[in-house]
């Protein structure tokens, strides 16, 4: 049901960037809700990570699964019990970069009556890795309608993800791989009954979207496809701040619905779960060294107390202690 | 508003803004053409002298598009089939697929032409790495 809403939802919006695209809307969608959607994902995301910046974290909290750092003869596990700024560094390069959390994934089943079994579960990894990755080289790709002497690293990618020369327009790699990884990712959550059972519509609405962005791209690079040069005239008034309105109706309603779902997800993005973008590098379970043995972390809302010392007592209470026949510390 | 770690966040934020932005400052300063492919070929000229009017193989809305798909099912018909005959949509005239000598016999121009909007979307099409480009002299 809840899958269900959100691709309805999904739908809506498509049915919307259509109804506008023909309705003669297309200053507002190729224009004005563009700019909006990069301010607010902009903005939004300082916004954010500002707030978050503003929580104090008095202790140390990371969770580790190796040896911390002990006695000399005791081998420390350096990636997964950081002690200092490197390990840390390189934990989360591992985190960032290759999901080293999601590696560690199982499956939990029930077998000869009660006992239990835990077994590797490594597609939710394989799915996670292939779909950021691809995501990133499609973003990456699309610089080329954003810069005029394209970037070689640019180009470079853009060769890279086509060397299989399929067709004309030549196959993207990563266009299969993240439509699959996308795809993958959704029956995972709907065949598994755990995954299911914890699953909100943020967590549909969001696959829903991303995946209606990579279909009506690719719909439009290899199926009913549209004028890219009008496409790029546009995108480059766009970042010269000086809109060109007359490459507006030249362009298909597919181009539009496309750039919808993206404003869309721009939008959406400092208020939802994908602000984990900025959140894996804030998270105080993983950036910090695991040094509590051996350094004082002092809580930043410490007040000074008054503390009332065993000696300040004695010093109160001696007479009468030697008098009812008590152990004092001082004569 | 106190921020903790705030030096760490600020590096972080800006490094955010660097990539977010970054369409936005890499274009300034730099010249924005527009690409403008010219057809004043002379084959094209005579052309339009004996037809009244400039026309390619399809229209000009299909081949701004598809133009790409169409050299492909052209090349798969000639290597696969051995079949050269095209009948289009726009003529009742039977064309030779032959990017050499049917396309480029008008379109003899390719660096005004092909070039032009291949160099603005940054496209390498790799049509050229086998079959031979016209001469052309460079005029300037």
């Amino acid at each position: 049901m809840r899958a269900l809403i959100s691709l309805v939802a999904v739908l809506l919006l498509v049915a919307v960037a259509y109804g506008m695209a023909e309705a003669n809307m297309r200053f507002l969608l190729g224009v004005v809700i563009p700019y909006a959607a990069v301010a607010v994902f902009i903005f939004g995301m300082i916004a954010r990570v500002l707030k978050w910046g503003s929580s104090p974290v008095p202790f140390r909290i990371p969770t580790t699964c190796g040896q911390q750092k002990s006695l000399p003869w005791i081998k420390q596990s350096k990636l997964e019990s950081p002690s200092g700024t490197m390990g840390v560094l390189g934990r989360m390069a591992l985190e960032v970069f290759f999901f080293r959390s999601l590696f560690r994934n199982l499956k939990m089943q029930r077998y000869e009556g009660n006992q239990l079994a835990y077994g590797e579960a490594k597609w939710l990894w394989l799915a996670g890795l292939a779909f950021h990755w691809t995501f990133l080289v499609i973003l990456l790709r699309h610089l080329r309608f954003f810069t005029l002497a394209v970037p070689v690293p640019v180009q470079m990618l853009e060769g890279l993800d086509s060397f299989l020369q399929i067709g004309a327009p030549i196959l993207y790699i990563t266009d299969v791989i993240f439509l699959a990884a996308v795809t993958g990712l959704f029956i995972r959550r709907v065949m598994l009954p755990q995954v299911r059972y914890i699953s909100l519509m943020a967590d549909y609405f969001p696959l829903f979207l991303i995946l209606g962005i990579g279909v009506t791209g690719v719909m439009m690079r290899y199926l009913t496809k549209t004028d890219i040069l009008s496409v790029k005239i546009l995108t480059m008034s766009l970042v010269r701040f000086s809109p060109d309105a007359s490459v507006l109706g030249q362009i298909g309603v597919l181009f539009y619905i496309h750039l919808f779902l993206i404003s869309v997800l721009f939008l959406y993005f400092p208020f939802s779960k994908l602000v984990h973008m900025a959140g894996v590098f804030m998270s105080p379970t993983r950036n910090l060294a695991a040094n509590n043995r051996w350094k004082r972390h002092i809580n930043p809302w410490n007040y000074p107390v008054h503390v009332h010392t065993y000696e300040e007592y004695e010093n109160d209470f001696r007479a009468k202690m030697k008098e009812a026949g008590l152990p004092v510390e001082k004569e | 508003m106190k921020l903790y770690d705030g030096g760490k966040i600020f590096i972080g934020l800006i490094i955010f803004v660097a990539f977010a932005a970054f369409p936005f400052y890499f274009n300034v300063g730099k010249v924005n053409a527009k690409p403008e492919p010219k057809t004043d070929t002379p084959a094209i000229q005579e052309w339009e002298k004996q037809n009244g009017k400039k026309q390619c193989v399809e229209s000009k809305e299909f081949m701004r598009t598809e133009h790409m798909q169409l050299l492909n099912n052209w090349r798969d018909s000639v290597v696969r089939d051995g079949n050269r005959g095209y009948m289009s949509d726009a003529h009742t005239k039977r064309f030779n697929m032959s990017l050499q000598n049917e396309c480029m016999r008008c379109h003899s121009n390719k660096k005004k032409f092909c070039d032009e909007c291949h160099n603005y979307m940054a496209v390498k099409p790799y049509c050229f790495d086998c079959h031979i480009a016209p001469k052309e002299e460079e005029k300037s």
